[in-house]
């Protein structure tokens, strides 16, 4: 493809390496083979049937089958149907990744920075949660906070919460399921990040009379910058798809947008609808990661 | 083409090539878009079938719901053991059935297009039964072959519009849809209507995530009949859902997981399945059940055996002998859902005679007099009824 593209003094200065360096080229080919097909059976095209999916006829049914007839309102259906839920998730996710950020970002400096001999063991403790299921933990959460535990009586003796208040049920359970699930994966690329900065470069800070809170706003955190953007990206993306945590943890009055997907797939087989949201949420979220990265600059981002 | 030396507007080999690939994408994408439709999942039962092999297989696979058969114990044998051991067929058995919704995502592309599923026999509940029978995915049984059914089955479970002879289907079990509530927490509730409405109930109350069995009771408090209402009666049933889901009323919509938090107290009250009452009665005695003023949900799972299934007749040899007496009555003491087989009652006498008289076990023919089914929908209704289902229940 490229053949006739490379500068001619490299073709008519050295014929004799032509037959390796060819070889050479086409391995490389060779080696993207497995990740290619993996990604063309695995990706693309679960990705064009869900497209399809969101242009079905919505006069379909399981039944009579579906046609693809380009019906591009319902997409405008969905979102006025389903603009809440929507709305809903995101505003849960962004909560949950703005804690995470905050909690992960502390705790990534501590296991950097102060956790000496005992830095593995910590790092080992974040990523143990992942050795039960994700089902398992979510519904422990659910013995933690329930009506008459111990949690809920506490925060009912200090007001916090009134007599007949609760914790199950509410915004507040699910954005702390949330958080407790995805906190790992904000705290590890973070922790990748702040345990690169030179120490010296903070020293330095404090050498040229930054005091400790300045120096860290000019110092420390412009470095950890890059595990701040994939760590957000990694928190958020999956806590604003997430629907466990809102069956689990919430009521009606918390599903979340991938509650209303699954039950529009698997319930009322309204297929273009979900395939809509579907489609609709990823371009949502897609549009927001590039902008986002795109202000907070990718070059630095591995 | 590249190197035109032209003083106008360069458009570079790499914007070229880049402004080709986008646009070869997206042509190619057009044109392949149309070929990921749905096609129609209905099958004929007569010509998608597989040879039966069960003469020369002594086998059968059977996919069920969690914890509805009797375990072996050390004393006893189960009643899947003495099956096994009297026709000499070996059963592979699973329980992996948790959700007709789900179990009908699962099977929907093979028996869609008539491909096997590699079981014998499945275990889905009456509206899924009827979906499947409609779309032919459900082999006839041999009635010949199926006697004791034909002969043993409760009055209130025969004569259902979606199989009106039990050609295609045979109960499993039966159970009611009612309501529980926890005796210690609060005063007993005694209607649907109370359940919805009564304040010191607010926020502590669930409803099953079933649409049938929930909207069978709002259509009843509109004013209307399960096995026959109207759009109108619909509309004024799912709108005074919709109040008390807004409201904060309902905590939540649930499968089986109700029981846990009616035991633990974050719940005091909940629409229930008998059954479930009945197990967690055996830890709990505060727990109750009651048959809401309303009237009562009466739903059986069915015994389907799907298309291209292998073992028609070992199958048919399985439900054969799950309709005699002594076999449902030995089954219905641990499962403690209604037992559909008539005579079961008597033979109960000689396994456990507090269960003799459980009317959630055994009810009286009058009791069931009451009891509802949910009518039949069809394509478009349960696409719209379902869809508003899921908007009242997805906030």
């Amino acid at each position: 493809m490229t053949a006739t593209a490379t500068p001619p003094q490299t073709r008519s200065a050295e014929p004799p390496a032509e037959p390796p360096r060819q070889r050479r080229r086409l391995t490389a080919y060779w080696l993207l083979l497995p990740g290619a097909l993996w990604l063309v059976v695995f990706f693309v095209i679960p990705f064009y049937s869900l497209v399809a999916t969101s242009l079905y006829d919505p006069d379909g049914s399981v039944l009579h089958g579906y046609d693809m007839t380009w019906a591009f309102s319902n997409f405008w259906h969905a979102l006025h149907d389903y603009w809440g839920p929507l709305l809903r998730s995101l505003w849960y996710g962004a909560v949950a990744t703005a804690i995470c950020l905050v909690l992960g970002y502390v705790l990534a400096y501590a296991i950097a920075f102060k956790a000496g001999r005992w830095k593995n063991l910590m790092l080992v403790l974040v990523i143990a949660p992942f050795f039960t299921s994700f089902l398992v933990r979510t519904l422990s959460w659910k013995l933690l906070l329930r009506d008459d535990g111990f949690i809920v009586n506490s925060l009912q003796f200090l007001h916090l919460i009134g007599p007949e208040g609760r914790l199950l049920a509410t915004p507040v359970a699910v954005i702390a399921g949330l958080v407790y699930n995805f906190l790992p994966f904000m705290v590890l690329p973070l922790f990748a990040s702040v345990d690169k900065i030179d120490h010296r470069l903070i020293e330095a800070s404090g050498d040229l009379y930054a005091s400790p809170v300045v120096g860290f706003f000019k110092v420390t955190w412009p470095l950890s910058l890059p595990g701040v953007v994939s760590g957000t990206l990694l928190t958020f993306i999956p806590a604003v798809g997430d629907y466990i945590n809102a069956q689990l943890l919430g009521s009606p009055k918390q599903r979340m947008i991938g509650n209303v997907i699954q039950d529009l797939f698997t319930n009322a087989n309204n297929y273009p609808a979900a395939g809509a949201l579907s489609v609709i949420l990823m371009a949502l979220i897609l549009v927001m990661v590039l902008l986002y990265v795109r202000r907070a600059g990718t070059e630095e981002l591995l | 083409m590249a190197a035109s030396p032209g003083g106008g507007p360069r458009l570079g080999r790499r914007a070229l090539i880049r402004g080709g690939g986008l646009a070869a994408l997206g042509i190619g994408s057009v044109a392949v878009l149309p070929a990921f439709g749905t096609p129609s999942a209905v099958q004929d039962p007569r010509t998608c079938r597989a040879p039966d092999v069960s003469a020369s297989q002594k086998r059968l696979v059977v996919s069920n719901w969690p914890a509805y058969i009797d375990p072996a114990t050390k004393k006893t044998t189960s009643t899947l053991q003495d099956f096994e051991k009297a026709t000499g067929i070996t059963v592979s058995y699973t329980d992996d059935v948790s959700d007709n919704a789900e179990f009908f995502a699962k099977v929907r592309n093979q028996l869609g297009s008539c491909q096997a599923v590699n079981r014998d026999m499945m275990v889905l509940t009456d509206w899924m039964a009827a979906k499947m029978i409609g779309l032919g995915w459900v082999q006839p049984l041999d009635s010949a072959k199926v006697q004791n059914l034909h002969d043993n089955l409760i009055p209130a479970l025969q004569g259902r519009a979606w199989d009106k002879n039990r050609t295609y289907s045979a109960p499993w079990q039966s159970g009611l849809t009612g309501i529980a509530y926890n005796a210690k927490l609060t005063k007993p509730v005694g209607s649907f209507s109370e359940l919805l409405t009564r304040s010191d109930l607010k926020g502590k109350i669930t409803l099953l995530s079933e649409m049938r069995d929930t909207m069978g009771f709002m259509v009843l408090l509109a004013g209307g009949q399960p096995e026959k209402f109207t759009s109108q009666q619909w509309e004024n049933g799912i709108e005074m859902l919709r109040k008390s889901v807004k409201s904060g009323h309902v905590r939540a919509f649930t499968g089986n997981e109700y029981i846990q938090d009616l035991t633990a107290g974050n719940i005091v009250a909940c629409e229930a399945w008998s059954g479930d009452v009945i197990q967690a009665q055996f830890d709990n005695p505060d727990i109750k059940f009651v048959s809401p003023e309303e009237g009562l949900m009466l739903w059986a799972d069915n015994m389907l055996v799907p298309n291209k299934a292998t073992h028609r007749t070992n199958a048919e040899k399985w439900i054969d002998y799950y309709y005699e007496p002594a076999v449902a009555a030995k089954l219905a003491a641990y499962v403690n859902y209604i037992c559909p087989v008539q005579g079961a009652q008597q033979e109960m006498e000689k396994i456990d005679k507090t269960l003799v008289d459980n009317p959630l076990i055994f009810p009286s023919e009058d009791a069931l007099k009451g009891s509802h089914g949910f009518m039949a929908l069809d394509d478009k209704q349960e696409q719209t009824y379902e869809g508003e289902w899921s908007d009242v229940t997805g906030g």
